[in-house]
């Protein structure tokens, strides 16, 4: 199989033409000496991309990813990641992900806003061929008149492509979510595309300070071979797939195959939980669970609710979090229990809509607990001060009743 | 890929569907002078089809298969239409992933193959109909070329959506009326093979499939361009019986006629200096070769 004596993939415990180390992903994310580098998120996602062995990747310029994506392109020309090239859309560069995925290749892209709304016919498509694909979502606005503000409604649109979302927090996470997002993704009994999604601006465009794995260690390189679909790259026998085509036919093989393709998407997603909880430290961080008021949210929402669960405390008020990591698959469970004893379950959300409060009204029991805000959208930030007031004022509401 | 990768174990052959004992037995693989004249004595790449009894996309497919120069190593890209219902039935691997989008699969495909495979030709080719070239997915077809990608493009056009149940394309022809042209199309038949070849591709022929010794020497030579020089675009046309209301036995005959002098599948071909001085370079020393293996005997 060509890539045994492939130079381009070398093996654990070999140096690759960079001379990074290929190491084991548990020994890079859990025992490697860590340093801190002060980056904006894009400097991060660079720094990611970096150290994850990526064959293939295509840019295409769109507010708040542009610089992350040209960055990229500059690891490229130094010799770090295989092939490189801007697409002439964000329909056709998520086309070209997939082909290049289809052929083998480990492939990252990044897009925002109405580039992921531009591209969409893609994502459900990548998770059906079992493409396990890497794209950041710098998320935005995707309404109209045009903006190019923070706002986390694109998310909402994406909740059912059977992709694997997870939503970092901050710029630490996006550097550890990108790197583990590739392990989990290609796992071959999980084997789906997976969006690392981040807040544009707040973290795409701000400094943090980020503990970061040795730039001399690189993860191994994808398997192709380990996959639930034959790879196309005429190494395997071509088989024919069938006789009639499934959608000539309006029987009930077709829908049979068609309704159990679904059902095993939706499986493997399921088997992404084993392994996420392990690198992940779980799906979801829960401080003061006891607390009769929680904060439930993912994102930078949950930054903004640390902040204002601290001025709370200073009115001597117990307030609890819950920081959602990954939102596909959903945390049930984790949640459910997390929740158990709130009298208050508060959602902020970074959108006009409401999808997470919506979501975890879904899953836990009593959710007239549920309540969905503060929200901001269009690009306004979050104060902390803004859910502490929105959190006092609904509760005085609720008991005035 | 060698013939060894296809072998069933012994235990195994007699629950192995024909088809794939086909391959094992039959495949061309390796073989340099494969040609349409295997058509009738190997189906190990394609047998059957789930086109209308008839449909000149069938001809064209066989015609094709035996005349790519390296199946053993060839990935095909489709698209949604009339030709997705054949490629299931295909025995080199091949991609449907969405309407429209073949040539940026294509791009990722042939990029993502080179990368992996430094030390090996890996060929790819797309074959989609004309709606999915020329229509929908117009933007990635030329982008593509103008790229300058190394791959195949080719384009069976029926002169409309088949697939779909016969409605306008853009490369109908002027005046005829279809669904979705209820007056007859307003504008001209696209002149795709110019805009190929104004885009930058080394090749460019246009023609019918109705001889098959004309299709193995433009596919071949488009392939073999391809692989070492720049994009090809090849536009065959395989009317839609169907929607133009032929019989099964007319396809034959309606190419014909429209090859004749001044029709608009009257072939033609396109090819860059640098492209031709490759083919030429490549007969000479094949001449050369077959000189030296006579003056041995
Ligand atoms: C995004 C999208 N739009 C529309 C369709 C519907 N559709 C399927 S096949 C087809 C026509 C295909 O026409 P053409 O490419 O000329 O191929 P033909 O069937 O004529 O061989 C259309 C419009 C689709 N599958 N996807
Ligand atoms: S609808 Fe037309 S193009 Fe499609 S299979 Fe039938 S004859 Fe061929
Ligand atoms: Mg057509």
């Amino acid at each position: 199989m060509g890539t045994h004596e492939n130079p381009n993939t070398p093996h654990i415990g070999t140096a690759n033409k960079k001379g990074q180390m290929i190491t084991a992903p548990e020994e890079i994310f859990f025992n490697a000496p860590r340093t801190q580098a002060f980056l904006t998120g894009s400097e991060v996602i660079k720094e990611a991309v970096k150290r994850s062995s990526v064959d293939f990747s295509v840019a295409y310029p769109i507010t708040p990813q542009s610089e992350a994506s040209s960055l990229v392109g500059e690891l490229y020309a130094d010799g770090y990641v295989g092939d490189y090239m801007r697409g002439e859309s964000e329909f056709a560069v998520m086309g070209q992900c997939a082909g290049a995925a289809f052929g083998g290749a480990r492939v990252f892209t990044t897009t925002a806003g109405p580039g992921t709304l531009r591209a969409f016919e893609n994502f459900p498509m990548w998770a059906g061929a079992r493409l396990p694909i890497q794209v950041v979502f710098t998320v935005r606005g995707v309404n109209s008149p045009l903006t190019i503000q923070p706002d986390t409604l694109e998310i909402a649109f994406m909740l059912e492509t059977g992709m694997l979302l997870w939503h970092a927090e901050d710029a630490q996470d996006l550097f550890d979510f990108m790197m583990k997002g590739y392990i989990v993704a290609e796992l071959p009994e999980v084997h789906l595309p997976i969006g690392v999604i981040c807040d544009g601006f707040f973290v795409t465009h701000t400094k943090d300070v980020v503990s970061m794995t040795p730039e001399d260690m690189a993860l191994p390189h994808y398997n192709p071979y380990a996959n639930p679909t034959p790879v196309m790259d005429m190494e395997t026998a071509p088989i024919r797939h069938m006789r009639d085509p499934f959608i000539m036919k309006s029987n009930y093989i077709s829908y049979m195959t068609h309704a159990s393709w679904q059902l095993e998407v939706k499986a493997a997603m399921e088997r992404s939980r084993k392994m996420t909880r392990k690198l992940l430290n779980g799906l979801i961080e829960v401080e003061n669970p006891d607390a009769e008021i929680l904060l439930v949210s993912s994102g930078t929402a949950v930054s903004q609710s640390r902040e204002a669960i601290r001025l709370f405390r200073d009115k001597g008020v117990k307030v609890g979090l819950v920081k959602i990591k990954t939102i596909r698959p959903f945390p049930k469970e984790e949640i459910r229990e997390a929740t158990k004893n709130a009298k208050y379950i508060f959602v902020p959300e970074f959108n006009v809509a409401g999808w997470m409060a919506r979501e975890i009204a879904s899953v836990v029991e009593r959710n007239e607990r549920v309540i969905a805000g503060p929200h901001v959208a269009g690009g306004m930030t979050m104060p902390p001060e803004v859910i502490v007031e929105e959190v006092e004022r609904t509760i005085a509401r609720m008991n005035k009743k | 890929m060698s013939k060894e990768k296809i072998v069933i174990n012994p235990e195994f052959w007699d629950i192995i569907p024909q088809d794939y004992r086909d391959l094992v037995d039959h495949a061309t693989y390796g073989k340099t002078d494969r040609g349409w004249k295997d058509v009738g004595s190997s189906t190990e790449l394609i047998a059957e089809h789930s086109l209308c009894a008839g449909c000149p996309e069938s001809i064209a497919f066989r015609h094709i298969m035996a005349s790519i120069p390296a199946p053993e190593d060839t990935v095909m890209v489709g698209s949604t239409g009339c030709t997705s219902l054949v490629f299931p039935m295909v025995a080199v691997q091949n991609i449907h992933s969405l309407f429209g989008n073949q040539n940026a699969i294509a791009t990722g495909l042939k990029r993502a193959l080179a990368y992996r495979f430094p030390n090996q030709t890996k060929d790819v080719i797309v074959l989609a109909g004309d709606g999915a070239t020329v229509d929908i997915g117009l933007d990635m077809t030329l982008q593509s070329w103008f790229r300058q990608e190394k791959f195949t493009t080719i384009c069976f056009d029926n002169e409309l959506y088949a697939n779909t149940g016969g409605q306008e394309s853009g490369l109908m022809q002027k005046g005829f009326v279809a669904k979705m042209a209820p007056q007859g199309k307003k504008f001209e038949k696209v002149r795709l093979p110019e805009i190929a070849r104004e885009s930058g591709c080394a090749y460019v022929a246009v023609l019918t499939t109705s001889k098959p010794s004309l299709v193995e020497r433009v596919v071949k030579q488009a392939v073999l361009i391809a692989r070492e020089i720049g994009p090809t675009y090849l536009q065959i046309y395989t009317p839609c019986i169907l929607e133009i209301g032929k019989q099964s036995m007319e396809g034959l005959q309606e190419m014909r006629d429209s090859e004749s002098a001044g029709e608009r599948f009257k072939f033609r071909e396109f090819i860059t200096p640098e492209a031709q001085a490759f083919i030429d370079d490549m007969n000479a020393k094949k001449k050369a070769d077959k000189l030296a293996a006579s003056a041995n005997n």
